[in-house]
């Protein structure tokens, strides 16, 4: 025999051998998967932006289509995607509140001062890193849009005075904005709940007024005017409590002496006041 | 060739700028009307509070107490008022929880009585609680509680305690003036250490460059203690901690690892001399010695501070700054950081003040990285700034750890020799606290 033939036969075999292992293996092993996580998987954006609080978009059509979810928590979604979901799966479309990203900062460079120059690396991450980044409030946004170039929905853009405006209709609350902004300003807060604090400045008094003029002072006039405990301001800003935000009136912003806590019935800064394609 | 027991690889050479105070005697700066001492001044757990507005407080005084082991207390510097316990500037850009005394002009300044141990009576326990109830923590800059250092794990065993006196950064000279005008409490300071800590042999590195220091050392060194004097070559960053070890002993600390698995201890000579005043008189650490240098500044010298004068009252003790000034930078400008509030006080870890002159600040294009390979050159612990620099750029932060982003101590060699003036070294000073944020354990 030759030594060609030799070789040809051992590769053969081998070859063989597992060709009837697999398929042994196949047949064994084999697990049903749902046809239908497929098929919703389709139909979801598959931007797998982890806004619903699962690792993509696959794990979200799973859970959809066991029922542990339901489609409008997919908040990235159209109302006809949600409704051809539903339809699909036989289930309700269910009611997810539309969280979007809201800066807890007031303070563009019109009311807010600077103590310093910042020189440097123009990302919020690098100037944080350096004394602060030379804005007087150390709570308060930088304005170097780091969360503007996170955005992967193109809903973040600076405003003139150097304040991130989010469009409410493509922002998904994915949570890139919060992860990306070194003094932790965004939270995803519901879209409707009205109130917000536009602060997180901890000094208590009007001394923080020399750094910005719509500042929290902390003076508690809120607290009075809102629901029994919606609000504290016991660390020395007003914080909400969004256990109890459907009490949330629009008469708790009124009396405020700065402009700190506001009234929102849609977008927290005028989607006008964006500087578009500044990215 | 260079011998490897002097010196270590790589590296930069910056202009020394030493020569402003060098030759200048340390002299105390009178108390200002008012201090600030932040609870957050050392590496670890910030104090907490323990006296309230309208309290009258004693020079040497406990203002916040050390909450767990890994922390310190923060003592009064002055005899004084409370006025304030609330948010202040802090030296780092933040705000920080701070307590504000106003200072008591009449007072003699004299602190209530104490007892001084003796520390020859004293067991390893009692002088580690001693140095610790008396808030002392590492001077050199980073501000480590030093009593940690004194007790370390028990499975490793320490054979030379290392004292640093190599101080590499430009303009500063504090650890310089100290060795030069208090060698004797340098060497009673390590007296007291070595037989806490049963450590039988000390070497203390000191650059060339000093050389009135290393003859005042030598001449004073005790004849029973095994105390080395050992000249470095003059090279930055040759003062960081794994650097100098390697100079001395020869042996590299390995990555992620504490100087006591290769059988040392590292202490700044500021350090040892605060350890020395513990036990000479019982006062705790509440002035420490500052430099105050740069062209920007009428009048440089090494000044005793106490801790919390607010940079502003120390500049204009200096004479104040020239019209050319542009720029304050705490610490030395290689490592450390410029300054947005004057209003911010000298806290432990303040080596230095540094006032930079228009034409020494500059902002340079940053151009694209061309690979030249000079930050690898420079690094003194063997990383790709370059490669690590575009990944901090890019963002993708967990490729920078694979490449051992938590050694780099942020020396700033890279982004100094950097003919692209990409600035490394506040790239990866990002990266690390963004890591921080995103995984707390890692970086």
């Amino acid at each position: 025999m030759s030594d060609t033939l030799v070789a040809v036969l051992i590769l053969g075999g081998v070859g063989l051998v597992f060709g009837v292992f697999i398929a042994i293996a196949n047949k064994r092993l084999w697990v049903w998967e749902d046809p239908r996580i497929d098929i919703v998987a389709q139909m979801l954006p598959n931007a797998n932006c982890g806004a619903c609080g699962l690792p993509g978009c696959r794990a979200f059509a799973e859970q959809a289509v066991a029922g542990t979810v339901t489609p409008a928590q997919c908040t990235v979604s159209g109302e006809a995607a949600r409704e051809q979901i539903a339809g699909f799966l036989g289930v309700d479309a269910g009611e997810a509140v539309k969280n979007v990203a809201r800066l807890l900062c007031g303070g563009g460079s019109d009311v807010a001062g600077y103590q310093a120059e910042y020189r440097g690396l123009s990302t919020c991450a690098a100037a944080a890193a350096v004394a602060g980044g030379g804005k007087g409030c150390a709570w308060g946004c930088l304005g170097l849009a780091d969360c503007e170039h996170v955005c992967d929905f193109d809903a973040i853009h600076m405003s003139e005075t150097g304040l991130p405006v989010v469009d409410i209709d493509k922002c998904t609350a994915c949570g890139d904005c919060v992860e990306a902004c070194p003094k932790s300003l965004f939270e995803l807060r519901p879209v409707n709940a009205g109130l917000l604090v536009q602060c997180k400045n901890l000094i208590n008094g009007d001394d923080v007024l020399e750094q910005c003029k719509v500042a929290c002072t902390a003076c508690g006039k809120c607290v009075q005017d809102a629901a029994a405990g919606l609000i504290n301001v016991a660390t020395g800003v007003a914080v909400l409590n969004y256990d109890k935000i459907g009490l949330a009136e629009p008469h708790a912003a009124e009396r405020c002496p700065t402009g700190a806590i506001v009234w929102l019935s849609g977008a927290q800064f005028s989607p006008a006041l964006a500087i578009s394609g500044s990215a | 060739m260079m011998s490897f027991a002097t010196g270590f690889r790589h590296g930069v050479h910056p202009p020394e700028e030493k020569g402003l105070t060098s030759h200048v005697p340390i002299r105390r700066m009178p108390y200002p009307d008012e201090l600030v001492l932040p609870l957050r001044q050392h590496a670890g757990k910030p104090a907490k509070v323990c006296v309230k507005t309208g309290d009258h407080v004693e020079r040497g005084d406990v203002l916040g107490e050390a909450d767990g082991f890994m922390s310190v207390p923060i003592h009064a510097s002055a005899a004084g008022t409370v006025v304030d316990v609330g948010w202040w500037p802090h030296p780092d850009g933040s705000m920080a929880e701070s307590v504000r005394i106003k200072v008591d002009r009449f007072a003699p300044q004299v602190a209530r009585p104490r007892m001084v141990p003796h520390w020859e009576g004293l067991t390893t326990q009692q002088v580690v609680k001693a140095v610790q109830d008396a808030g002392v923590v590492g001077l050199g800059g980073a501000a480590f509680p030093t009593h940690v250092k004194l007790a370390p794990p028990k499975d490793h065993h320490v054979h030379t305690l290392i004292i640093n006196g190599a101080e590499c950064e430009p303009y500063l000279t504090s650890d310089h003036r100290t060795m030069v005008e208090y060698p004797g409490r340098v060497h009673f300071g390590i007296r007291v250490m070595m037989r806490a800590m049963g450590v039988l042999k000390c070497v203390i590195g000191v650059e060339k460059n000093k050389p009135d220091a290393i003859e005042a050392l030598r001449r004073t060194v005790p004849d029973d203690l095994d105390v080395a004097i050992l000249p470095l070559t003059v090279k930055y960053p040759q003062g960081a901690e794994k650097m100098l070890i390697h100079a001395v002993t020869g042996v590299e600390v390995p990555s992620g690892k504490l100087p006591v698995t290769v059988g040392v201890v590292v202490q700044n000579v500021g350090s040892v001399s605060a350890i020395a005043e513990v036990f000479e008189t019982g006062l705790p650490l509440i002035e420490r010695i500052v430099t105050v240098s740069g062209h920007g500044l009428r009048r440089p010298a090494n000044l005793i501070v106490p801790v919390g004068t607010k940079l502003r009252d120390l500049l204009a003790y200096c004479d104040g700054v020239t019209a050319e000034a542009a720029e304050v930078i705490i610490g030395g400008p290689m490592m450390g950081q410029a300054l947005a509030n004057l209003d911010a006080p000298v806290i432990k870890g303040t080596t230095g003040v540094v006032v930079l002159e228009k034409g020494e600040t500059r902002e340079a294009a940053v151009y694209p990285c061309i690979h030249c390979g000079r930050c690898l050159d420079a690094c003194p612990v063997f990383l790709n700034p370059s490669l690590l620099g575009d990944y901090a750029r890019t963002q993708q932060y967990e490729q920078m750890v694979d490449l051992h982003l938590s050694d780099c101590m942020l020396c700033g060699s890279c982004a100094y020799v950097c003919p692209a003036n990409i600035p490394l070294s506040q790239l990866f000073q990002a990266s690390k606290l963004a890591l921080r944020r995103a995984q707390p354990a890692v970086a």
